[in-house]
């Protein structure tokens, strides 16, 4: 697995009126939970998902690696997230 | 209550194109008082404080109106989404240029079909090159490109060469909708709605291109409802995600509400919030107490919240029934009725054009 970075037409954001991190699309809203919107804000097109995995060690307790990868993957099919050969 | 997501902002109802499907209302002459650029951005504003995240910049050609980056800079300040939804017709590349610098996130562009004749003849204006044009620059300028294809009768069948279309130009995803009948829609519907066979080829062509571009272009189809055993969940709800502001400054729970005999909601007259959570007009079909039967006892309330009350009115005259849609509404006849004319082998209706300006009646 290569170097993920959001895909161009989504934004990142924290929508301050619901305290919430959130992935915007043309029509699309998605609600993530902290450990979702954790490995997002990682997805900069210059980390690896193994340097995503190492960082998030830095911070959380327990990292499965399988997943992060699993998760990247779901987000890769649905548009949000691209995968390229890092 | 839960506050809204998207807001549809319909800067103008002038367009360049006079599209027989269009969903703008037939009475386009209430619509001429637009909203100035300081009212648009406290709208803008107020939606944001609400919890908008989405800005839909449309009409109409929203590129009819000048101060356009004006206001999608002001929801870029507020951190909003903006979406483009355009004909492209207007957007040379110094406006293009423009718009990107004030952080359009995203551009839908339309075409009416896969080639000139047809897309311009549907148009009713020489248009599809330059559409076509268009969507190279929005691709050049590194925009997310939409292609939005509204389908029916008359260009479902080149579905095909469409997604061709959309491949060539590179689109990131391409909208196959067919056609809802609100507004002139709704006036020319018969011509409008597709045979079963023909729905039946086009989901097909849809599946196979599906497979064939995964990962590359995300493909949506959305079929005609009056096919459908269930309604759509209209607008997720009424008045549950998202609001529309007309370019008179009308608020609506969906686009086409305006026809709905509902009192006025104007945010020229009373703050968004307030409309949002006060006002009859949005508390009118607001979660499930106003639903009569079959609604009202059924296990999918909650799922398509009893369809499209704007439908309903428009096919039984009570806004407050069963989408007919449904095949468990007690007016499923009507919808049967338009279906098996629309399967009653061939026949060529004319399309009655929408006007370009709101000054015509």
């Amino acid at each position: 697995m290569g170097v993920p970075t959001l895909a161009p037409h989504v934004r990142l954001r924290h929508d301050a009126a619901r305290d919430q991190y959130v992935l915007l699309g043309p029509e699309t809203v998605a609600v993530l939970n902290g450990t979702s919107a954790a490995i997002l804000r990682l997805c900069d097109g210059q980390r690896s998902v193994a340097e995503i995995i190492a960082e998030l060690r830095g911070t959380y307790e327990h990292v499965a690696e399988d997943d992060v990868r699993g998760f990247l993957s779901r987000m890769a099919a649905r548009h949000y997230v691209e995968i390229t050969d890092g | 209550m839960d506050s809204p997501f998207g807001l549809l902002a319909e800067l103008t109802y002038r367009c360049p194109l006079s599209c027989a499907y269009c969903s703008n209302p037939v009475d386009l002459v209430d619509y001429g008082d637009e909203l100035t650029t300081a009212e648009w951005q406290r709208v803008i504003v107020e939606a944001h404080e609400l919890g908008v995240l989405q800005l839909h910049l449309s009409g109409g050609e929203p590129l009819l109106r000048r101060d356009i980056a004006e206001l999608a800079s002001t929801a870029r300040d507020l951190g909003m989404y903006t979406n483009l939804v355009t004909s492209a017709l207007g957007l040379s590349r110094r406006r293009a240029e423009e718009l990107r610098a004030a952080g359009v996130d995203h551009v839908q562009v339309s075409v009416q079909a896969d080639e000139p004749a047809v897309s311009d003849r549907i148009a009713g204006t020489p248009s599809f090159a330059r559409k076509v044009e268009a969507c190279r620059l929005v691709k050049e300028l590194g925009w997310p490109l939409t292609l939005n294809v509204v389908l029916h009768r008359q260009n479902i069948d080149r579905i095909g060469a469409v997604l061709r279309l959309a491949e060539e130009l590179d689109a990131d995803r391409v909208e196959l909708a067919n056609t809802q009948y609100y507004g002139w829609a709704w006036r020319n519907r018969d011509a409008l709605l597709p045979s079963r066979e023909q729905l039946e080829q086009a989901e097909e062509v849809v599946s196979a291109a599906r497979t064939r571009l995964k990962g590359r272009m995300d493909v949506i189809y959305v079929l005609p409802d009056y096919y459908s055993r269930y309604p759509k969940p209209c607008m997720g709800g009424w008045a549950q995600r998202q609001l529309t502001v007309a370019p008179n400054g009308d608020v609506l729970p969906c686009p086409a509400a305006q026809t709905l005999p509902l009192p006025r909601a104007s945010v020229r007259t009373d703050p968004l919030a307030r409309i949002w959570t006060e006002s009859p007009l949005f508390q009118a079909f607001r979660g499930t107490e106003w639903m009569p039967e079959p609604c009202h006892s059924c296990d999918r309330k909650e799922v398509d919240f009893g369809g499209c009350r704007c439908q309903a009115f428009l096919l039984t005259g009570d806004a407050a029934r069963t989408d007919p849609v449904c095949h468990l509404s007690p007016d499923h006849g009507i919808v049967e009725a338009a279906v098996r004319a629309a399967n009653d082998g061939p026949r060529e209706l004319t399309l009655i054009p929408r006007p370009h300006r709101v000054g015509q009646r």
